[in-house]
């Protein structure tokens, strides 16, 4: 066969139609590094000390206080440098990580390509080796970094000032419920206002955040057509509203027509308004917080801002406040004086620290390359391809039989929809779960959403800007596959995954506090044996 | 080895679709066969025993012919058959029957195709000794024991089975008169609660586990016990979040009646301080408790059954009467009653999610109350937590 004949896109296409890969996950039966530890082995051999050091210095470990002392050395694995590479890059090909497959599976959590060079850029030394205790006069430009950052903020959402400070999205929530707090507590009636309202479809970090900060918390249902219910609002609220803490859109979606008078009705109260912007991806450059008269407002950097998620480095948050609420908020806050930047930490009636120092450093400077790079018609671009990516998502899963959108029927959606397969389950008893473990058959990632589990057989999909029509494509048509196993070989189904590492897991395991051994010394002395054996 | 229990009632069902609004009683039986009816509740059993075949190293054991030995071997099965019966002419008593003798036989979970009559029947028979399932066959489906269609009933018995769901859950046995539903008066009675396997994974998360359960009614209970009033009457229905409040309160609850309570001071409420004024009262005793004393009054009730009603349904002791007596003593000054100004509605959190935005129900059998009680109710779902619901009538 000669070259020339060869169609090289043969295995991909069957008459212009995308074909299903045919994947298979890599499995390396790899133990725990702990197990593969070797007495004696060693990554690096650290030079000894020269004798001339020695004799000035003494015994290091004397000058330690006798209670800072170890007893024994720690039960660290003792592995070379190649084993620890190669135990790592197997644990990583067992995985179906954001670079590897079609994340849209993951609805809310905005999975986004997280671009290489701004990883690169946080790695370099020059942030890598900054000090928090440093003097301002020596990290100018990382404070001005955070101020700059600060700036497109205050753009994006039209709140006065922000704090960079929370190290994830609902210590920015927390950070916003504290402000809430210190407001009513300024005037007097932080005792009577003991109450925040939400909907059952905001951000659960809202409902959570309040009663963390111990308030009452007041959930709205939707109204019949799935809309957050004005007149359950009403009723709600009274002379005890401290604030309401909204998400718009919601998880489900759908875009809240009636946001201003949401916020006419919780102000007319008495109580503040602050806007959860964890789903903010499909509104950038296109509606603003203030602008709707929210007092307050959230960003989730490691969504909206493409900074990795969880697992891939430590998140960030923004707590955002208008003109009025901007004295209560952590201290310090970066100023600057026309000169030079500076930490003001003169802040009379900020709620104090929300974490340590001044925030994640490394990943505000990732958030603020990105934006950068996209500049302003670039980021209202990234909300308006993530809506239409989404809207093409929905049309192509509403294709599959069985798959529902529920709530605002007919409706488009911002920028993710929580879809049902309450159709499929009750035709073919396949659950939605089930489905989400065969389309990993197929190298991608699907989840049945997050809490409350008011959609029935739910899950939730969020194709973000960084998807390809051909992408879209190719995951709808493996949940279309997928829905039709369901009816012509139920049991592939539910016996999957047949392609992955692990088969199924133990729900009820997971679920059980006694059988969790979160540490390897705690399962050690689950299963009976000591650290040091 | 794992044993699963299979009992069919055979005429389950056939009232439904010649619209006899029920299967109870012999004479209606006859006059659905001479109707044309056919029985469904074989291949309903049927299609929850296709999920099962995929299950290693299951015994069936089953009662004969129609009562399930037919379904099991249908569907491939070589059931182990016990019990006689007399094929064409089962009753209630052979369901029962058959029930006991499955409890004897040491069986790991009963499967049951039927209706709500069905399920009362297997109450009887087992009550809350034996994990147990429903299989909706029947013309009224009022009781949670059922899943929502045969397959998922198939599906969520082979997970038992297998040891991957081995949560249990209380599941309201409720049935409604068939006489009086027929001349189109709906009267619901709680009859008691049977063992579910609760598939939190289903529509849970791992992080719902832990939040739910019985938690969420200590919760709910801790919420009200905690604003309880002293010397304040409380009337507290039915349900097992009710009874949560009594456990709370050092008391016990008739898990199928109307309790009425007293509290003492916040010391003693802490110290597990309640007072039972009058267990399982009827409608005439809350009348005259409610004119005997001078004290303020509220009452407490949940959510009954998966329909989301509030009053009407296994509550209707509570009645119309009740209702406006306990509401009238908050009457404003421009003399109109406001009803839910003295009555707390409680419900776990997971009981409004399966309800979606379905609007909650009051159907006391006074239409000019129901029409007041419309509007939107705060539940207590948690401690310090409400949900703001929609009420229909």
């Amino acid at each position: 066969m000669s070259q020339d004949t060869v169609d090289i896109s043969a295995h991909r296409f069957t008459n212009g139609k995308l074909n299903l890969r045919r994947y298979h996950q890599a499995k390396w039966d790899e133990p725990v590094i702990f197990e593969l530890s070797q007495t004696g082995q060693r990554g690096i051999l650290v030079p000894e000390v020269e004798q001339g050091i020695r004799d000035e210095v003494g015994d290091i470990l004397a000058t330690l206080p006798e209670g800072l002392r170890r007893k024994q050395p720690p039960a660290l694995p003792e592995l070379g440098q190649p084993q620890v590479l190669r135990h790592y890059v197997r644990l990583s090909q067992e995985n179906l990580g954001a670079d590897l497959n079609i994340d849209v599976g993951q609805g809310t959590c905005t999975m986004k390509y997280s671009p290489k060079i701004n990883d690169q850029l946080a790695s370099s030394p020059k942030v890598t080796e900054l000090h928090p205790l440093q003097d301002a006069q020596t990290v100018q430009g990382i404070l001005e970094m955070m101020y700059r950052f600060e700036g497109i903020l205050k753009e994006i959402s039209g709140m006065s000032r922000f704090s960079l400070q929370p190290s994830s999205g609902s210590a920015a929530i927390y950070t916003n419920v504290s402000i809430i707090r210190a407001y009513h507590q300024s005037r007097g009636d932080a005792d009577q206002r003991d109450e925040v309202i939400t909907t059952i479809f905001s951000h659960p970090s809202n409902a959570a955040c309040a009663r963390t900060a111990g308030f009452r918390v007041i959930t709205l249902y939707p109204d019949s057509d799935g809309y957050p219910d004005l007149e359950a609002l009403k009723a709600a609220v009274s002379e005890r509203t401290a604030a309401l803490l909204i998400t718009n859109p919601e998880d489900t979606g759908i875009y809240d027509p009636q946001i201003a008078e949401f916020v006419d009705v919780v102000h007319e109260a008495g109580g503040l308004c602050c806007y959860d912007q964890a789903n903010a991806n499909g509104i950038l450059g296109i509606t603003r917080a203030r602008d709707a008269g929210f007092d307050l407002c959230h960003f989730n950097l490691h969504k909206t801002f493409s900074t990795p998620h969880g697992c891939g480095g430590p998140g960030a948050g923004a707590a955002g406040a208008s003109e009025e609420l901007a004295r209560f908020l952590p201290v310090p806050v970066v100023q600057y004086n026309g000169e030079r930047y500076y930490l003001d930490y003169d802040r009379p009636d900020s709620i104090g620290k929300i974490g340590t120092w001044y925030g994640n450093a490394s990943v505000i400077l990732k958030a603020y390359a990105w934006a950068m790079s996209l500049g302003a018609e670039g980021l209202r671009e990234v909300a308006e391809i993530a809506v239409l990516n989404n809207n093409y998502l929905l049309s192509k899963i509403l294709e599959i039989p069985g798959a529902s959108a529920p709530y605002a029927k007919g409706r488009r959606r911002i920028e993710q929809v929580r879809y049902s397969w309450q159709e499929l389950a009750e035709e073919t008893g396949v659950h939605s779960e089930e489905i989400g473990l065969r389309a990993a058959d197929f190298g991608v990632h699907y989840w049945t959403s997050h809490h409350p589990f008011v959609v029935p057989e739910p899950c939730t999909l969020e194709p973000t800007e960084s998807y390809s029509k051909d992408e879209l494509d190719e995951y709808a048509g493996i949940l279309a596959h997928v829905a039709k196993e369901a009816r012509l070989d139920p049991k592939m189904v539910r016996t999957a995954p047949h392609n992955s590492t692990i088969h199924t897991v133990d729900h009820d395991t997971l679920d059980d506090p006694a059988r969790w051994a979160v540490t390897w010394r705690a399962y050690l002395k689950k299963i009976g044996r000591t650290g040091n054996s | 080895m794992c044993r699963l229990g299979l009992i069919v009632n055979p005429i389950a069902g056939i009232g439904g679709r010649v619209g006899l609004k029920g299967s109870d009683g012999g004479e209606i039986q006859r006059r659905a066969l001479e109707l044309g009816a056919e029985p469904q509740a074989s291949g309903r059993a049927v299609q929850a025993l296709e999920r099962l075949r995929s299950v290693p190293r299951l015994g069936l054991i089953t009662y004969p012919g129609e009562m399930g030995e037919t379904a099991a071997r249908i569907s491939g099965f070589e059931p182990t058959v016990i019990g006689s019966i007399s094929s064409g002419a089962t009753t209630a008593q052979d369901t029962m029957e058959a029930a006991r003798e499955m409890k004897r036989q040491d069986i790991d979970l009963l499967l049951f195709a039927g209706g709500d009559g069905t399920a009362r029947d297997i109450y009887r028979a087992i009550g809350e000794e034996l994990p147990a399932l429903g299989i909706p066959a029947g013309v009224k489906i009022h009781s949670a024991v059922y899943a929502a269609n045969p397959a998922s009933a198939g599906n969520l018995a082979a997970l038992y089975l297998q040891g991957r769901v081995t949560s249990l859950q209380e599941a309201e046995v409720m049935d409604i008169d068939e006489e009086a539903f027929r001349s189109g008066i709906v009267s619901a009675k709680l009859y008691g609660y049977l063992k579910i396997p609760f598939r939190t994974s289903l529509v849970q998360s791992q992080k719902m586990a832990s939040i739910g359960g019985s938690g969420s009614l200590t919760a709910i209970a801790e919420d009200i016990v905690e604003r309880m009033e002293t010397g304040c009457l409380y009337i507290v229905g039915p349900g097992t979040t009710t009874r949560a409040i009594a456990v709370e309160l050092g008391l016990d609850k008739t898990l199928l009646g109307v309790d009425v309570f007293r509290v003492g001071d916040s010391d003693e409420r802490s110290n597990k301080g309640g007072r039972l004024v009058q267990g399982d009262a009827n409608e005439a005793e809350l009348l005259e408790l409610l004119d005997m004393d001078g004290h303020q009054a509220k009452i407490i009730v949940t959510l009954i059954g998966g329909q989301g009603f509030i009053f009407g349904r296994g509550n209707q002791q509570i009645s119309p009467r009740v209702i406006r007596a306990v509401g009238g003593r908050l009457s404003s000054g421009d003399g109109a009653i406001k009803p839910w100004a003295n009555i707390l509605v409680v419900g776990t959190r997971e009981k409004l999610y399966a309800l979606g935005s379905k609007p909650l129900r009051v159907d006391t059998g006074d239409p000019a109350l129901d029409e007041r009680l419309s509007g939107y109710v705060t539940v207590v779902t948690g401690y310090h937590e409400r949900a703001v619901r929609k009420v229909s009538a």
